[in-house]
């Protein structure tokens, strides 16, 4: 290594940090200042990474400035090596420099993914806020429609369009399908986004730790009205949810009957917020199964028919054409495509649920190697109780 | 406003083609049209004026010259890269305009389409035809060939290239484009979601065009391992050469799988196939991983050549050797065979477990090392150098300091908790366009003033070049930290209108960044113009202006049709460098016949039909895609019986060719 590597100005080094300084202090900067633990976690991930990389970016930007500056073709001070391009040590250091930045943030990648993994009940609502055994998560069953958002609460047996409110500090576990095309669900304030895919059910955990005003929206293109795919999010207080419910209820404009959603599914945009009362269980799991359409088969039928077979050249005659046609050009004409066939149900079975159990929460402190026997040396007890977590559920 | 038309009916003649598909209601469009019709009559009219016809036909059309196809790449990226950009500016427009209730001056149907085209154009349209010139035009040289293994090959690539951009344009004022983004997710790009003809448009464009590309990896292949000069082993082999290697390696083993998607969508689009449909079987995200793995490579395909351009540069420009070639080289190909286990970080919000997520978040990761070692090669190369700050370096200290900030966002996106809160956000568009524009655009503009005067024998202007230089690097800054910010305040890509009126000023500011870029762009062409225009005062005759190391500045500038009148021996890396300190004298009798291959029409004639054919498919006319089917197979069938293919330079052409070049080279001396 050349002796006279220019050791990088102390007082340069602040400046990267003075540039995130405004970052920061959360001017709107929604994704770093969020409302739920889930997503501040994801924001605090961001600082934790960016300040990692920034070890190496800012010298190798400093150094970039300095050589050009110093090796500039008037100093004709400076050393001149025209044959000089190898030296080991320098190699070495430029390999491993950038390794070790990358098994730091591959460890920290590792741990977080699976930490953060939106499939996971949540284990805690906050920084050393655990979440109790018996506390059950509120389900919310996430529909996206052209252009809109259908939020079903099973358990409150409320439905709504456009308007998403949740209870503060209790878990939340949605589950998410779409009518139509791909969708992304995104609650910045709450928690990190996942698609919303026809024929398909996603999961998400969040939780907010702060009442207030949020918005939602739709966060991967989906077409014409993809703008206006927003809606409303309200955090709010224990009790503040309880007569939300109620006035939910009150206000409603109906059941939300699978006709009712038939008709609700049509493409339209900048859909006001409205208000159902939601008595069909089955409606989510005929969504993600595609058969809300009276008489049509659902996938999962179909899959268990052609697992065993399928049903061979009667099941040929079995697929009709489509007479209500939301498709071509979204519901505008009433044609039936060629293209358009669906499978006729044999027997009207009731919908199978995608609901399946959920992972346990992961114990950070299995991830992290805490408490784990050190390899060659004798076990300590006392490092194996670890101070304050966050207990998973079980 | 409306939502959305329905599919227009199909007629046996015309197909879906029809007076309704001219989009006369679009003011815009109708002044564009007007405006490219008195532009092209304009055109067509000059050449007519001054007979230009038959010297572009025989000169250029037909040329088999990898210099020539190499110089109308370049042309061609260079038109598409102003309609691109266009569309840039009608996107940052829009989005600085339709707050507050205001639905800015684009409908969906319109701003949709706007920025799909300008995602493919620039990929497929501005990317690859300016990589593909470069590496068409250097590399021969760079090896001491005489052209490519497959001249004919070549002019066939690059006409089906121009072949796919022209159905894209012609998209624009017959019927419409695709409304999906650039890659064109299913179900929206179905049949069932998008039943008119744009995603047709973006199909055919694309595979015509890919034909071209797939056909021009394989070419340069072939041209690099078979034809380099003797004594010029794998590892005497130019830096660019070698990243242009691994990008044509990336060519032709990722844009088959590109192929194979759009027939799988084509199928499901035309026949009614179920491969990528909701129902029935089909699944949209095997459409997605598949497009990806074909789309992380292309990134690298991209932006490899141009890490060899900035290594050639650097090395020229500093005076000296480059700083470790072989880690430069096994970087490289690490970075070549990463790029297949990535993919899947473009969608870790699609639902894969912790683990599977977590496996490419950290190859992806992997990737930015072989990267920093690079980026500490060059930094190396400076030091202890004499650095000259031409043009091609400013780029590549520019390239140096911008492309770092892309890289870091870069791995950020790849921390997949990071990347759930900021998948799809303008943080996301705010890092690739920080790569692409720092890293392969940068590299490019380096490219051009440093090649420039080889291909034309002249330098060009520099104060030009210089107002270009800083709008761009100042601009580029003003129009992507906005969309950083942005990012970070949750705002997501593709939207047309907001609602919070407090997000304006940085859709301004970003607007106010785009302008300044516009600014960059117009100097540069100005750039070309002044250069053009003071041509004898910037003429460079000696053909090594910048005291260059590599084998294309030991020949004239530009040089003759058959490259080297001698095939050289090469004894070391940066073999002309190596030339140059041993004294190295021009041969200056001994000339020989040159065995060189014809000019043929063959290439611009099929890929017409390809085009005509193309068109045909979009709108359903099915007598025609018979016909022009037909005329394809037929036409190439008919080219395999041209025996006319080669021909010799005879030595004394050549001898004279070179002695007017020691003339030259004793009047500069």
């Amino acid at each position: 290594m050349p002796s006279n590597l220019p050791r990088f100005p102390a007082r340069l080094r602040l400046v990267p940090l003075l540039a995130a300084l405004p970052l920061l202090s959360g001017c709107g900067l929604v994704v770093l200042d969020p409302a739920g633990d889930v997503a501040r976690q994801q924001g605090d991930l961001i600082i934790l990474s960016t300040v990692l990389m920034l070890l190496i970016i800012v010298p190798v930007m400093a150094l970039t400035i300095f050589f050009a500056w110093k090796y500039r073709a008037s100093n004709k001070d400076a050393t001149y090596k025209p044959d000089w391009d190898h030296s080991t040590q320098l190699e070495l250091v430029i390999w491993s420099a950038p390794l070790l930045i990358i098994i730091c943030l591959g460890a920290v990648t590792w741990v977080a993914t699976h930490l953060l993994d939106p499939y996971r009940p949540l284990a805690r609502t906050g920084p050393g806020k655990p979440v109790a055994a018996e506390v059950k998560p509120l389900d919310v069953q996430v529909v996206a429609l052209d252009w809109k958002w259908l939020f079903i609460y099973p358990e409150q047996g409320v439905a709504t369009v456009n308007e998403l409110a949740l209870p503060v500090n209790r878990p939340v576990r949605f589950r998410i399908s779409s009518s139509s095309v791909m969708n992304s669900f995104y609650v910045p304030a709450l928690a990190g986004q996942i698609y919303a895919m026809p024929g398909m059910e996603t999961k998400l955990h969040g939780v907010f730790d702060k009442t207030g005003d949020y918005t939602g929206f739709s966060a991967n293109y989906s077409g014409w009205g993809f703008s206006n795919m927003r809606f409303a999010v309200k955090s709010l207080p224990e009790g503040e949810f309880d007569k939300w419910v109620a006035a939910t209820k009150a206000s409603a404009e109906g059941d939300l009957s699978r006709d009712t959603y038939l008709k609700l599914e049509k493409p339209t945009h900048k859909e006001p917020v409205r208000r159902f009362a939601a008595s069909d269980p089955q409606l989510f799991d005929a969504v993600v199964n595609m058969c809300v359409e009276p008489g049509k088969m659902c996938m999962h039928d179909m899959m268990s028919l052609d697992a065993a077979g399928g049903a061979g050249i009667a099941g040929i005659g079995n697929v009709r054409q489509v007479t209500y046609d939301k498709f071509a050009a979204r519901g505008t004409v009433d044609v039936a495509r060629w293209g358009m066939r669906y499978v006729a149900a044999y027997c009207s079975a009731p919908v199978m649920s995608n609901d399946r159990p959920d992972a346990k929460p992961v114990a950070p402190e299995k991830l992290k190697g805490e408490g784990l026997p050190h390899p060659g040396r004798p076990e300590r007890t006392a490092l194996r109780a670890p101070a304050a977590v966050d207990r998973p559920l079980s | 406003m409306s939502i959305p038309h329905p599919a227009p009916e199909t007629g046996p003649i015309l197909g879906k083609l029809s007076l309704e598909a001219l989009p006369l209601h679009e003011p815009i469009l109708v002044v564009t049209f007007i405006g490219v019709v008195i532009g092209g009559l304009a055109v067509l009219g000059l050449i007519t004026k001054y007979r230009l016809w038959g010297y572009l036909w025989t000169e250029w059309f037909t040329t088999v010259d990898h210099k020539r196809i190499g110089i109308m790449y370049m042309i061609l990226g260079l038109i598409m890269f102003l309609r691109g950009f266009a569309d840039a500016i009608m996107m940052r427009l829009q989005q600085a305009m339709a707050f507050g209730g205001s639905e800015g001056y684009l409908t969906p149907h319109h701003y949709d389409q706007v920025f799909t085209a300008h995602g493919v154009i620039m990929i497929f349209f501005v990317a690859m035809p300016f990589i593909t010139g470069i590496m068409n035009y250097i590399v021969p040289l760079q090896i001491g060939a005489r052209d490519v293994s497959f001249p004919f090959l070549n002019n066939f690539s690059f006409w089906m290239t121009t072949s796919g951009a022209v159905l894209t344009m012609i998209s624009l004022f017959v019927g419409e484009y695709a409304q999906t983004g650039w890659l064109a997710y299913p179900p929206l790009s179905g049949i069932a979601y998008s039943p008119n003809v744009g995603v047709d448009y973006y199909i055919w464009g694309l595979q015509i065009a890919g034909v071209g590309t797939t056909l021009s990896g394989i070419n340069l292949v072939v041209t690099i391992l078979k034809l380099r000069a003797p004594g010029m082993g794998l590892m005497k082999m130019p830096v660019f050469t070698w990243t242009s290697l691994c990008s044509n390696i990336l060519i032709v083993a990722s844009f088959p799988i590109l192929t194979a998607t759009l027939v799988l969508l084509s199928l499901d689009r035309y026949v009614g196939t179920n491969f990528f449909t909701n129902d029935l079987g089909g699944s949209p995200m095997m459409y997605v991983n598949l497009i990806w793995i074909w789309g992380h490579p292309e990134v690298y395909i991209l932006v490899l050549p141009l890490f060899g351009v900035f290594s050639e540069v650097t090395s020229t420009f500093s005076g000296k050797r480059l700083f470790g070639y072989t880690s430069m080289v096994y970087a490289t190909v690490c970075i070549t065979i990463l790029s297949y286990i990535v993919w899947l970080h473009h969608f870790f919000t699609m639902g894969s477990g912790a683990s599977v997520n977590s496996f490419f978040g950290i190859t992806t990761m992997v990737i930015s090392i072989p990267t920093g070692a690079k980026l500490f090669n060059w930094l190396f190369t400076m030091y202890r150098g004499r650095i000259r700050f031409e043009l091609p370096m400013m780029w590549t200290i520019a390239f140096m300091l911008t492309f770092v900030i892309g890289g870091m966002t870069g791995v950020l996106l790849a921390v997949p908790p990071a990347d759930f809160v900021l998948h799809n956000s303008l943080f996301l568009i705010a890092h690739f366009h920080n790569v692409i524009i720092g890293g392969v655009l940068f590299g490019l503009f380096a490219a051009i003033n440093y090649w420039w005067p080889k291909a034309f024998g002249f330098k060009l202007d520099v104060f030009w070049g210089k107002v270009s230089f800083w709008c761009w690097v100042v601009g580029f800054w003003v129009a992507f930290t906005p969309l950083y910010i942005l990012g970070l305040m949750g705002v997501t890509r593709r939207m047309r209108v907001f609602d919070d009126p407090s997000l304006q000023i940085w859709f301004v500011i970003a607007g106010v960044g785009a302008a300044i870029i516009a600014a960059g762009i117009g100097a540069m062409l100005v750039q070309f113009a002044v250069s053009i225009w003071r041509r004898k005062e910037l003429a460079e005759e000696s053909g090594d202006p910048w005291d260059g190391r590599t084998l294309e500045w030991a020949t004239s500038s530009p040089p003759p049709d058959y490259n080297f009148a001698f095939t050289p021996v090469i004894h070391d890396l940066d073999a002309w460098y190596d030339m140059k300190k041993r004294g190295h004298q021009r041969p200056v009798t001994g000339y020989r016949d040159i065995h060189m291959p014809s000019n043929t029409g063959a290439g611009m004639i099929l890929s017409g039909i390809c085009l005509v054919m193309g068109f045909a498919l979009v709108w359903h006319i099915w007598w025609l895609v018979a016909l022009s089917f037909v005329a394809v197979v037929a036409g190439a069938i008919i080219h395999t019986f041209n025996y006319k293919r080669d021909f010799d330079i005879p030595a004394a052409t050549v001898t004279a060719v070179e002695e007017a070049r020691t003339r030259q080279l004793a009047a500069g001396a």
